[in-house]
């Protein structure tokens, strides 16, 4: 029998760094997609609650810890990160598991915001794009999702298959910012 | 030009893809006839002044947007999620 090994989107990419600025991989797993029904956000957000204890994030928003988050996806959608939806949900919500459908990478250091900026047509710094933002945009001409970790560390998730446009478009404009910066 | 989403607020062009004229939110009944059918298909207004438009703001949230645009200024004056413009008129 065949011995098939699990492989991530970025392993032969991640992790690199340029100057101060650091890119990784993140294995977030599982991520459920969740589209409440009509008129069934509350009853979603509040067995969310209940269950997991994050409810529903409003738009533009991610809610929960390192282990287990909800992250705002797009017009009535979320990720679940880092646990299962609960029972009961089914009949409330579409769901999806999305667990091998996204590269996940954190980018972290002083200069983040201004990789970002390169890239990003949206102002991503601190005082519009705070800790618990979280927004649906692009990375150059690929959709994708942007939230703000830490204040200096992004997390961007792209459709697993343009993980190597990803990386490559984060590390040219990582080497940009470093050269600028001196390092 | 920006576009205000009322989910993600105020974007660039990018993002967003232009559909045309938002008529096509006023789905004529399946038995209105041919020739309501027939308007609803092929013919369109060319107004100087105020137009509904459709954009998808598929760069974003991937919601739908009712736009209206004046055509001679290009000012935008009013965008709304179509699903509520739609409910708005049922």
């Amino acid at each position: 029998m065949a011995d098939l090994k699990p492989r991530s989107a970025c392993a032969d990419l991640l992790p690199l760094s340029r100057g101060a600025l650091h890119l990784e991989e993140l294995s977030w797993d599982p991520i459920w997609s969740i589209s409440p029904f009509k008129g069934r956000g509350q009853a979603v957000s509040d067995a969310l609650n209940a269950a997991l204890g994050v409810g529903f994030p409003v738009p533009g928003t991610w809610d929960g810890g390192a282990d287990l988050r909800a992250v705002w996806s797009g017009l009535d959608q979320a990720f679940l990160v880092g646990a299962v939806p609960p029972e009961g949900l089914a009949g409330q919500a579409a769901l999806t598991d999305q667990s091998d459908s996204w590269a996940t990478v954190a980018l972290s250091g002083p200069d983040a915001e201004a990789v970002l900026a390169r890239l990003v047509p949206v102002d991503l710094r601190e005082a519009a794009f705070g800790v618990g933002r979280c927004i649906r945009t692009q990375v150059q001409h690929m959709t994708c999702v942007v939230l703000r970790d830490a204040p200096d560390r992004f997390v961007i998730m792209a459709f697993r298959s343009m993980a190597g446009t990803l990386v490559h478009e984060l590390d040219v404009a990582m080497q940009g910012v470093a050269a600028r910066m001196g390092a | 030009m920006r576009l205000t989403c009322p989910i993600c607020g105020d974007r660039d062009h990018r993002e967003f893809f232009y559909q045309g004229a938002a008529v096509m939110l006023d789905r004529p009944a399946p038995e209105a006839g041919e020739a309501a059918w027939d308007d609803y298909l092929n013919l369109r207004e060319n107004p100087a002044g105020d137009t509904r438009e459709l954009w998808f703001h598929g760069g974003g949230c991937g919601a739908w947007l009712e736009v209206t645009r004046n055509t001679v200024t290009h000012a935008v004056s009013d965008v709304a999620l179509a699903r509520d413009a739609k409910g708005a008129k049922a």
